[in-house]
């Protein structure tokens, strides 16, 4: 190309200089740029990581992708990238990429004690069918099971979604995002009706405040927070609180650092709103029009085990589970929940935990009124070398700003609040405080719970990948949710499974006793995500199962499984991901997948070629299943129905499901293509495209249920950066929508209302008072959004003279999740090579320990080995340590516990507690 | 001077050092151990390290250092290297010190060339984080800041500082170094995620300015507070002058006008 590199970097300078300052370069200098780009494709695509969806954009040259950049056009990022986001172009070539199907064998025959060996793809399908006819014929549909993913794409959740519930007829479909949202999923379905937030990132452009409850944005969204800095520093009205349990790097732009006890955020929201009542400040306005008042039951256990506790649980840990039966009032929650200290409570509701009512304002009232200054502080102060009073002058001041009626505020929250033992309620207690005061759904007013994971919106919940839900927040014990489905699906009745399937954890507790035989994990990883794993890893390990791992590099959950499937990475297959925002985003494949490595659309719809309907469709045991329609504990046969329809018990799933003669009708290839390769596509070989016919069909599920999308094309147009939903016909035009539930920004409000939560979920609800329901009558509740009130609830695990600290588990900036992509970029290993225990210089110096020491960090539940940290970016209030859970070699999960949240079923991550000594 | 400009000195000196010692028929182990025993500006040397003029003339090139290093970072000057033979030194990029509390090399180190006045680990000052602020994905714009979340001392040896970007809604987060609170432990070189460390370390020598004597900075106190105008001691008689000749008068008479 006639430069020389001295040339090269001159010229290289001069256009990042020239683009940096907006000057037009000198028309030489461009062309030599642009000639050392020579042959290189750029085209839009999505960040991998996080759920704040900055948008990148890809160069290819010679089927290898050589460069990224931030897409100045994405609203989200302008260009800019965290420095995870930096290493996009990379995380696809890790030297131990998986490229070839591994089965455990010995002597060429499948043997659970065996070692990995390479098999062929079609071997790798011939005994994932065996295995799962054998699982089917055990145990039926619930014998069977998929560990999903808040990374899938939208195509390759909707056809996982779509192969359990309408082909085997399973509900045993659950997702990572299990760990990281269910609970503002269930706040947002019982407070609104319908779920995500109303809201955007605009917001921060809008408001004077950012409360962050639990998230350290600064780290685990980096560049949301950018938005939020630059807010802080040219708008002088700005304040940024930071309530988080240990002092993080999102404090240091903060006016307020408020250090709270684990689950005192509960208490905390509770003084807010007393305040908010005692100083006659509610928008009385907009709570009359917009909400009604309501309680429900709190006796509601812990999460656990629910039965045969004792057989699986060791004598340590039973100290802890037995709270699900009984748990002992302490004196904080004898206060907070009107009781008295050491009353035995039966967790009478730990089975059914979601009933609610609707109660009176005095009721409402009367309940905020133990929730005193003094009382609060004293159970929610959390860094015990703070004063007393200086933490009463700090939940004054964060009074003062939810009280200011001229102030806009947004309250942001991730993991703090949905991994907790009450994550619905203290979501639902964030919505009290922001509807009392009508600041919702209004350009900086709102409470937004940010995603953690880059298609949790789009593809677990939005699609639904859960064990209750189907796409358009439908769920699968609703018998109109599931008429509809099977309408869309072309379904006969009764063929969707009325019973809910098993959560992420109850998979992992079925795979313990035997109730599950078989388990696909797609796009995450099981074995280093979930709490107390010990108990898992035997469970995949000793019991007679068999578990296919899908992932592109040898993960712990690979480690575990007895068969390793290649996945294709992003870039590499066709795709979308939703936001937390709502916007849904798409990139065509740029490159090939390497090796063997083949996309799990493509695997779903392969394994769904192994089936046919009269494999599945005829009658099954389902345990426990009790439905109105359905014979108890069985599916009935729909295959006489089937024929009527249409279809013939010898067709496989595969041309039922997915190559329907709608769906052959979207051909490949396609001109939105421009060019570029699809591998599935091809590799079935059968003309169409399936990923473009999957979300057309997706799409039906949500118009005209304020769930609208765009079609496929729309989103892959080049002037399109992702579009937020409902997305609305206008003309010729398609409109997203910035604030739901508001009259000025969104169609689907009734003229006139001015606001509208529509949803229409748990929207007939009893009427009783704080002690539990006086009329049964459900009353309905259109376009209302619902204020609860909630109790204080001890953590169910404190530390003890055995057990003396708290341990708070998450990530840091540098790793995603596992890490098993980001540890494979050499640059980020090297940054952030091993997790490290983050604890306080004094805890440490009683414990005759020192910076960089080995310990051992101990729970009832199991031990890891981890490098001390006394400084850097944690700082630790004495009495509770830190380890992120990144390091496969610092399993923090071995020492965590499965206590959930009995409502959302969200694990707690947050808080067990463990003693630490010199290893 | 460019760092090429060095190595090429020293390659040629190295050249002539190898002459001399084939002229002398063979290996002398004490010129050499001389030779090279000048000081060395680009070492970076453990923690407590003399001046390095000093450290050289005391360090025995035992190696205890080495042996006693945790995280087995030290490495001793090979023959021929850029560095004086046997000598200690780490090379950030590929082994950063750790900053044990307890600072076990300079407890090995038998002759104090790695001084045992050095109380805390926190007062060494082995080198000086320096910026590449074009370089620097930070200073970009992006959210990388790597060098300050993993920096021992975050917060005081390096720190952020926030400002608008201008062209968008989102701040910069742009990390600067602090020479009273950094160490040179090179754990920030180490961790710098760019192909190339957009940060390093290198000796305070190297690096460090210095405002003249004769100035002192306007809008700090530490100096005197000035509004506090006190008599001046009894001033000293001037010196008298050695001048044979009065100041300016060669100018003065030199040339035309």
């Amino acid at each position: 190309m006639g430069l020389t590199r001295r040339e090269f970097l001159k010229t290289s300078v001069a256009g990042a200089t020239a683009a940096t300052v907006g000057m037009s370069m000198s028309e030489t200098a461009a062309a030599a740029v642009k000639a050392s780009e020579a042959g290189w494709q750029w085209d839009k695509s999505v960040c991998r990581f996080c759920g704040t969806g900055c948008g990148i954009m890809v160069a290819t040259k010679d089927d290898r992708i050589v460069a990224t950049k931030g897409d100045p056009a994405a609203p989200v990022n302008k260009g800019l990238n965290c420095v995870k986001g930096y290493f996009n172009g990379k995380i696809n070539y890790g030297q131990d990429r998986l490229t070839q199907p591994l089965l455990r064998m010995t002597d060429g025959k499948f043997d659970k004690k065996g070692k990995f060996t390479p098999i062929s793809w079609e071997q790798a399908l011939d005994i994932m069918e065996e295995k799962m006819r054998w699982a089917l014929k055990e145990k039926g549909p619930t014998g069977i099971s998929i560990f999903g993913s808040g990374q899938y794409t939208i195509h390759e959740g909707y056809a996982a979604a779509k192969l359990m519930k309408a082909g085997f007829r399973s509900n045993n479909i659950d997702p990572n995002a299990r760990h990281c949202m269910a609970s503002a999923v269930a706040a947002f379905m019982r407070t609104f009706g319908i779920d995500e937030p109303p809201g955007n990132y605009d917001d921060i452009e809008h408001t004077d405040t950012a409360i962050l409850w639990g998230a350290n944005m600064a780290e685990m969204h980096p560049i949301l927070w950018s938005r939020i800095t630059d807010r802080r520093l040219t708008h002088k009205p700005m304040k940024v609180v930071n309530l988080t349990v240990y002092g993080n790097m999102s404090s240091d732009i903060a006016d307020l650092e408020i250090i709270f006890s684990p689950s005192g955020d509960l208490a905390i929201q509770n003084y807010i709103a007393r305040e908010i009542v005692k100083r006659d400040v509610v928008d009385w306005d907009f709570v009359r029009k917009h909400t009604i008042f309501a309680t429900g039951v709190t006796d509601i256990g812990y999460g656990f085990r629910p039965v045969n506790a004792e057989k699986f649980h060791t004598a340590a840990e039973m100290e802890i589970v037995k709270n699900e039966k009984a748990h002992v009032i302490d004196k904080y929650e004898a206060i907070a929940q009107r009781r008295t200290e050491g009353e035995v409570v039966e967790q009478k509701n730990a089975a059914n935990p979601v009933r609610h009512w609707h109660i009176r304002f005095d009721d409402f009232k009367t309940a905020l009124e133990p929730y005193t200054l003094d009382f609060v502080a004293e159970v929610a102060k959390g860094d015990p070398d703070e004063s007393i009073e200086d933490f009463k002058a700090k939940l004054q001041q964060l009074a003062d700003l939810y009280c200011d009626r001229n102030r806009k505020i947004v309250s942001y929250w991730t993991m703090g609040f949905n991994q907790h033992q009450r994550g619905t309620w203290v979501n639902e207690q964030c919505y009290m405080n922001h509807l009392l005061m009508g600041r919702m759904s209004k350009p900086g007013d709102g409470a937004f719970s940010l995603t953690g994971q880059p298609s949790a919106c789009g593809t677990a919940r939005e699609v639904g990948t859960f064990a209750h839900r189907l796409p358009a927040d439908m769920v699968v014990d609703i018998k109109k949710h599931r008429d509809m489905a099977e309408k869309i699906w072309k379904l006969p009745e009764n063929t969707i499974n009325p019973r809910v399937g098993s959560h992420y954890l109850k998979i992992m507790r079925d795979l313990e006793d035997g109730q599950i035989l078989f388990n696909w994990v797609q796009v995450n990883n099981p074995w280093q995500n979930t709490s107390n794993l010990n108990h898992w890893i035997k469970a995949a390990r000793e019991m007679n199962n068999f578990i296919v791992c899908s992932d592109a590099y040898p993960s712990v959950s690979a480690k575990v499984a007895d068969l390793v499937l290649p996945a294709a990475m992003i870039n590499e297959k066709w795709g979308a991901y939703g936001n937390a925002e709502r916007r849904t985003q798409v990139w065509r494949q740029q490159v090939k997948p390497p090796g063997q490595a083949r996309g799990d659309l493509w695997m779903i719809l392969e394994l769904s070629k192994r089936f046919k309907l009269k494999d599945v469709w005829g009658e099954q045991p389902v345990p426990g299943l009790k439905a109105e329609g359905f014979p108890d504990g069985k599916l009935p046969s729909v295959l006489d129905a089937a024929v009527k329809m249409g279809y013939n018990p010898e067709m496989t799933l595969y041309e039922v499901l997915f190559a329907t003669p709608e769906n052959k009708k979207v051909k490949w290839p396609d001109r939105i293509a421009k060019g570029r390769g699809n591998h599935i596509a091809e590799l079935l070989g059968d003309g169409w495209f399936p990923e473009k016919a999957l979300f057309e069909e997706y799409r039906q599920f949500g118009v005209g249920k304020a769930h609208d999308l765009a079609p496929f094309d729309v989103y892959h147009d080049d002037k399109v950066r992702g579009l937020k939903w409902p997305v609305v016909r206008r003309g010729n035009r398609w409109v997203e929508t910035g604030w739901r539930f508001n009259e000025q920004y969104d169609p689907y409000v009734t003229k006139g209302a001015g606001f509208e939560f529509y949803g229409d979920f748990a929207k007939a609800i009893p009427t009783g008072n704080l002690d539990g329901v006086t009329d049964p009558k459900p009353v309905p509740l259109p376009g209302k959004a619902k204020i609860f009130f909630w109790p204080y609830v001890s953590p169910v695990e404190k530390p003890d003279a055995n057990y003396d600290m708290w341990l708070c588990t998450g990530r840091v900036l540098e790793h995603w999740h596992s890490g098993t992509m980001t540890r494979r970029v050499p640059e980020l290993h090297r940054a952030v090579p091993a997790a490290v225990c983050w604890i306080h210089p004094k805890d440490a110096e009683a414990k005759g320990l020192k910076r960089n020491d080995l310990v051992w960090v101990e729970s009832r539940r199991g031990k890891i080995k981890v490098r001390l940290e006394t400084g850097g970016r944690n700082k630790m209030p004495r009495g509770m340590v830190y380890v992120p859970w990144f390091d496969e070699g610092v399993l923090i999960n071995k020492v965590t516990l499965d206590a959930t949240c009995p409502i959302s079923k969200e694990t707690d991550f947050k808080k067990c507690s463990v003693k630490v000594y010199k290893a | 001077m460019t760092e090429a400009n060095v190595s090429r000195r020293d390659f040629l000196v190295k050249m002539a050092q190898g002459a001399a010692l084939a002229g002398t028929g063979g290996l002398l182990w004490d010129h050499l151990l001389r030779q090279e025993a000048r000081a060395h500006p680009y070492a970076l040397r453990p923690p407590g390290a003399l001046a390095e003029k000093d450290f050289n003339t005391a360090c025995i090139k035992c190696g205890q250092c080495v042996i006693d290093c945790p995280p087995l970072i030290l490495k001793l000057a090979p023959a021929g290297a850029d560095l004086p033979i046997g000598t200690p030194y780490f090379v950030p990029r590929t082994g950063a010190c750790i900053m044990c509390p307890d600072i076990p090399c300079m407890k090995a180190c038998p002759t104090g060339a790695l001084s045992p006045e050095l109380q805390r680990i926190e007062d060494a000052r082995m080198g000086l984080a320096v910026i590449d602020i074009e370089n620097c994905l930070s200073w970009k714009g992006l959210r990388c800041e790597i060098c300050h979340r993993e920096c021992p001392l975050k917060g005081k040896a390096i720190t952020l500082e926030t400002h608008p970007r201008q062209i968008s809604k989102h701040a910069m987060f742009v990390p600067l170094v602090h020479s009273d609170a950094c160490t040179g432990c090179g754990i920030c070189e180490k961790a710098c995620p760019t192909t190339e460390a957009a940060i390093r370390i290198l000796p305070h020598k190297l690096v460090q300015g210095k405002i003249g004597d004769h100035y002192r900075l306007g809008w700090t106190f530490e100096t005197e507070i000035t509004q506090d105008f006190k008599p001046a001691p009894e001033a000293p008689a001037p010196a008298p002058g050695k001048q044979d000749k009065p100041g300016g008068l060669d100018y003065l008479n030199m040339g035309d006008l």
